[in-house]
C-alpha cells in the first residue's frame, strides 16, 4: 500500500482556503477564496457545472409559447412554455452556426427562428426548416443533430426550476434536501400558489459572489449596518414588538451546503403580519390572512408562516428571503470581484390588488438597489472586496461567531454561513485531490 | 403614453419655458450639493418620487410591478432624512454628483398641472469609480401658488441594465 493510497480516505480533502478548529472555536477563511482567478475557475468547474442553479419561476412563462432569456451558471439560456405546455431549458445558441437565436429578454412565440441563415425550430426545440432536396441528407432531419441543444437536466420543486449542466447528477429533490420544507413555507403561502411579480431588478456588485451568498442570511450585520432602516421603521409606526409563541430552531443546516435562519421580525409582512404604518384599513384583510393560514396549516406551522420571518440560501447561489416582503435573488460571478445579480419578488397568486400593493411597497422600503437598506450591503461587499487588496498581510476572514452554542446557534451567528464554507471548501477540494 | 415621443405643445410662453428651466437646473444644483432638506421642501405634502427599473414604460404603475424606488411623500422625507446619516454607508462619506439637465420639454399647462419631461445625465464618483446614471424625468409640478412645488417626479432609467449595482443617490 502506497501512502497516498493510506492517507486518501482519512484524511478530509480541504482547499486549505478553510479552516476549522473545532476544539478553539475558530473557523477561518481565506481572503484569496474572494480574489483569486484560479479559485473561481475551479468553482466554474466544480460549483456551476455540478450543483442544480436557479432557472426561474414557472409563473415568469405562464402561458403557452412564453419564453425568456436568462444567463445562469454562464451560459446563456431561453426558459420557455412550449405549445403543449411543457417547461424547456435551452441553450441559446443555434445548432447551426451559433448565434444567439432569442434575442429579446422575453416574449411569447409559436416558433424560433435565427435571423442569421433562417434555420427555425419549434418551440420544443425540434428543427423545423425543411429545404428542397439536395440541400440535406435525410438523417439530418430525422437524428436530432439540428435540434435546439436543452441544458443536461431540468427539474422543478413547487414551480421553481432549477438546472444542472452535469447529466450524472443526483435529483433535484435530493439536492434541495431540508431546503425543500423552507419552500413549502413560502410556497403555502398562497391558496392558489405563488408567482414572480412584475419584472426583476438586475444589477452589479464590485465584490466576491460569495460575499452576497453570506451576507443574505446574516444576521449578525443587521443592527449595525442597517440602522437607518430601524430609525425608519421607528419614524413611521412599522416597528411591532417581536414575540413568537411556540419553540423555533434559529438557525437550520438544511445539507449540501443550505442553510436558513428564522427570527421573530420587527416589521410588518403582507402576508399575514399587519403593522400600525399600514393603517387601519388593511388590518382586517391581513389578520384574515392569517386566519386563514392557521386554520389550513394548524397553528404552530400557520403561525410560523405568519410571524416568522427566514433567510435561506440554496447553494450555491439562490436566496429565497421571506422578510419584509418575498425576495428571490440569485448572482453569478463575472469575475472574482465582481458579480452579476437578478433580484424578483415573490407574491401571492390572485393576490387583493391592495395587499400586491401594499407587498411592492414594503419590498421596496428595504430590498433592492433604491432600498433603505440594500445599498449599504452593496457598499459593505464592495468595502470588504477593497479590504482584501490588504490580503498578503491579513489574509483571514473570521467567521466563527456562536461556535460555543453548537447547534443552538442564534440567528447573529455564523453557523449559516459555516455550513455554506464547509460545502464549498467539500466540493473545491475533493475534485482537486481526485 | 411614452413622453419621449409625446410633440411639445405648440405656442407653449417663453416665460413659462424659461420658469421650468431656472426650477429645474435650481433642482439639479441642491441635489448635487447635497443641500436635501431643501430639495425635500420643493415637494408638495402628497408628492411621490419613484424611479422605475431600467428600460420599464413611462406608465408603469408601482401597485403592480417591482420599481427601484417607490417613494410616497412619507418615505421619501425618511430617504432624505437618512441620507443626512453618517450610518447611511453606502454615501458615508458622501459621493460626488454632477447632474446634467437638457432636452425641457413641456407636455400640459396649467389650468391643471404643468407637466414636464427632460433628459437626465448624473454622474456620480466613489472610491475610485464612476457611475453614470442616464434617462428622462417626468415631473408634475403645481404651479398654482408663488413656490412652485413638485407633485410627483418619476425618473426613468434608459439603461438596459443598472450597471452602478445601487440608487443610493437621489436621481
Amino acid at each position: 500500500m502506497t501512502l497516498l493510497e493510506r492517507d486518501a480516505p482519512v484524511v478530509p480533502a480541504t482547499t486549505g482556503l478553510v479552516m476549522e478548529d473545532r476544539e478553539r472555536f475558530l473557523f477561518r477563511v481565506a481572503r484569496k477564496a474572494f480574489t483569486s482567478d484560479e479559485v473561481l475557475e475551479s468553482e466554474r468547474r466544480e460549483i456551476f457545472d455540478r450543483c442544480w442553479l436557479y432557472l426561474g419561476h414557472g409563473s415568469e412563462i405562464a402561458a403557452n409559447g412564453d419564453f425568456l432569456a436568462r444567463s445562469v451558471g454562464g451560459r446563456d439560456l431561453v426558459f420557455n412554455r412550449d405549445r403543449g405546455g411543457a417547461v424547456h431549458a435551452f441553450l441559446n445558441t443555434c445548432p447551426h452556426r451559433g448565434a444567439q437565436l432569442v434575442r429579446e429578454p422575453r416574449g411569447n412565440a409559436i416558433s424560433f427562428q435565427c435571423f442569421y441563415h433562417g434555420w427555425a425550430f419549434n418551440v420544443n426545440g425540434r428543427f423545423a426548416s425543411r429545404y428542397a432536396e439536395g440541400n440535406y441528407g435525410e438523417g439530418h432531419y430525422s437524428g436530432g443533430c439540428a435540434d435546439l441543444i436543452g441544458v443536461p437536466r431540468l427539474e422543478h420543486y413547487r414551480d421553481f426550476y432549477f438546472i444542472n449542466f452535469d447529466r450524472n447528477a443526483g435529483s433535484l429533490s435530493d439536492y434541495l434536501a431540508g431546503a425543500k420544507e423552507i419552500i413549502d413555507l413560502v410556497a403555502d403561502q398562497g391558496e392558489a400558489g405563488m408567482e414572480i411579480v412584475g419584472g426583476g431588478q438586475n444589477y452589479f456588485i464590485d465584490a466576491n459572489w460569495k460575499l452576497l451568498a453570506e451576507n443574505s442570511v446574516d444576521g449578525f450585520h443587521g443592527l449595525p449596518t442597517h440602522t437607518t432602516y430601524f430609525d425608519y421603521l421607528t419614524n413611521v409606526g412599522g416597528l411591532r414588538p417581536d414575540k413568537f409563541p411556540y419553540p423555533f430552531q434559529q438557525v437550520r443546516n438544511l445539507g449540501n451546503g443550505h442553510a436558513v435562519i428564522e427570527y421573530p421580525s420587527p416589521w410588518g409582512r403582507p402576508v399575514a403580519r399587519w403593522t400600525p404604518a399600514w393603517g387601519d384599513d388593511k388590518r382586517e384583510m391581513i389578520e384574515a390572512g392569517r386566519a386563514r393560514l392557521v386554520q389550513q396549516f394548524g397553528e404552530e406551522r400557520g403561525l410560523r408562516m405568519a410571524e416568522l420571518s427566514r433567510n435561506m440560501i440554496i447553494f450555491p447561489n439562490l436566496v429565497i428571503n421571506d422578510i419584509m416582503a418575498i425576495t428571490v435573488r440569485t448572482f453569478f460571478p463575472l469575475a472574482p470581484d465582481r458579480m452579476a445579480v437578478s433580484a424578483w419578488a415573490l407574491g401571492v397568486k390572485d393576490e387583493d390588488e391592495r395587499l400586491r400593493s401594499l407587498r411592492l411597497f414594503n419590498f421596496l422600503e428595504f430590498l433592492g438597489p433604491g432600498g433603505l437598506a440594500t445599498p449599504d450591503d452593496v457598499e459593505a461587499l464592495e468595502s470588504c472586496q477593497r479590504g482584501y487588496r490588504n490580503q498578503r498581510e491579513a489574509g483571514w476572514n473570521d467567521i466563527s461567531k456562536g461556535m460555543p452554542r453548537g447547534a443552538d446557534a442564534h440567528t447573529d451567528d455564523e453557523e449559516q454561513m459555516r455550513c455554506y464554507w464547509r460545502e464549498w471548501d467539500r466540493r473545491i477540494a475533493e475534485r482537486a485531490a481526485a | 403614453m411614452n413622453a419621449a415621443t409625446t410633440m411639445v405643445k405648440p405656442g407653449v410662453a417663453a416665460t413659462i419655458r424659461a420658469e421650468v428651466e431656472d426650477f429645474l437646473y435650481a433642482e439639479a444644483a441642491l441635489l448635487d450639493e447635497w443641500r436635501l432638506d431643501e430639495w425635500f421642501a420643493l415637494f408638495a405634502p402628497g408628492a411621490t418620487y419613484e424611479v422605475p427599473t431600467a428600460g420599464a414604460p413611462d406608465d408603469d404603475d408601482s401597485a403592480k410591478a417591482l420599481f427601484y424606488i417607490a417613494d410616497d411623500y412619507v418615505r421619501l422625507r425618511e430617504r432624505v432624512a437618512r441620507l443626512g446619516k453618517r450610518e447611511a454607508h453606502a454615501e458615508f462619506p458622501r459621493s460626488r454628483l454632477r447632474r446634467m439637465i437638457s432636452n425641457v420639454r413641456i407636455l400640459s399647462e396649467p389650468p391643471g398641472e404643468l407637466r414636464v419631461a427632460c433628459n437626465l445625465v448624473c454622474y456620480r464618483a466613489k472610491n475610485g469609480k464612476v457611475d453614470t446614471y442616464f434617462g428622462h424625468s417626468l415631473y408634475a409640478l403645481d404651479v398654482s401658488a408663488q413656490s412652485w412645488r413638485i407633485a410627483a417626479k418619476r425618473v426613468m432609467l434608459d439603461m438596459d441594465l443598472l450597471y452602478p449595482g445601487k440608487i443610493s443617490i437621489l436621481l
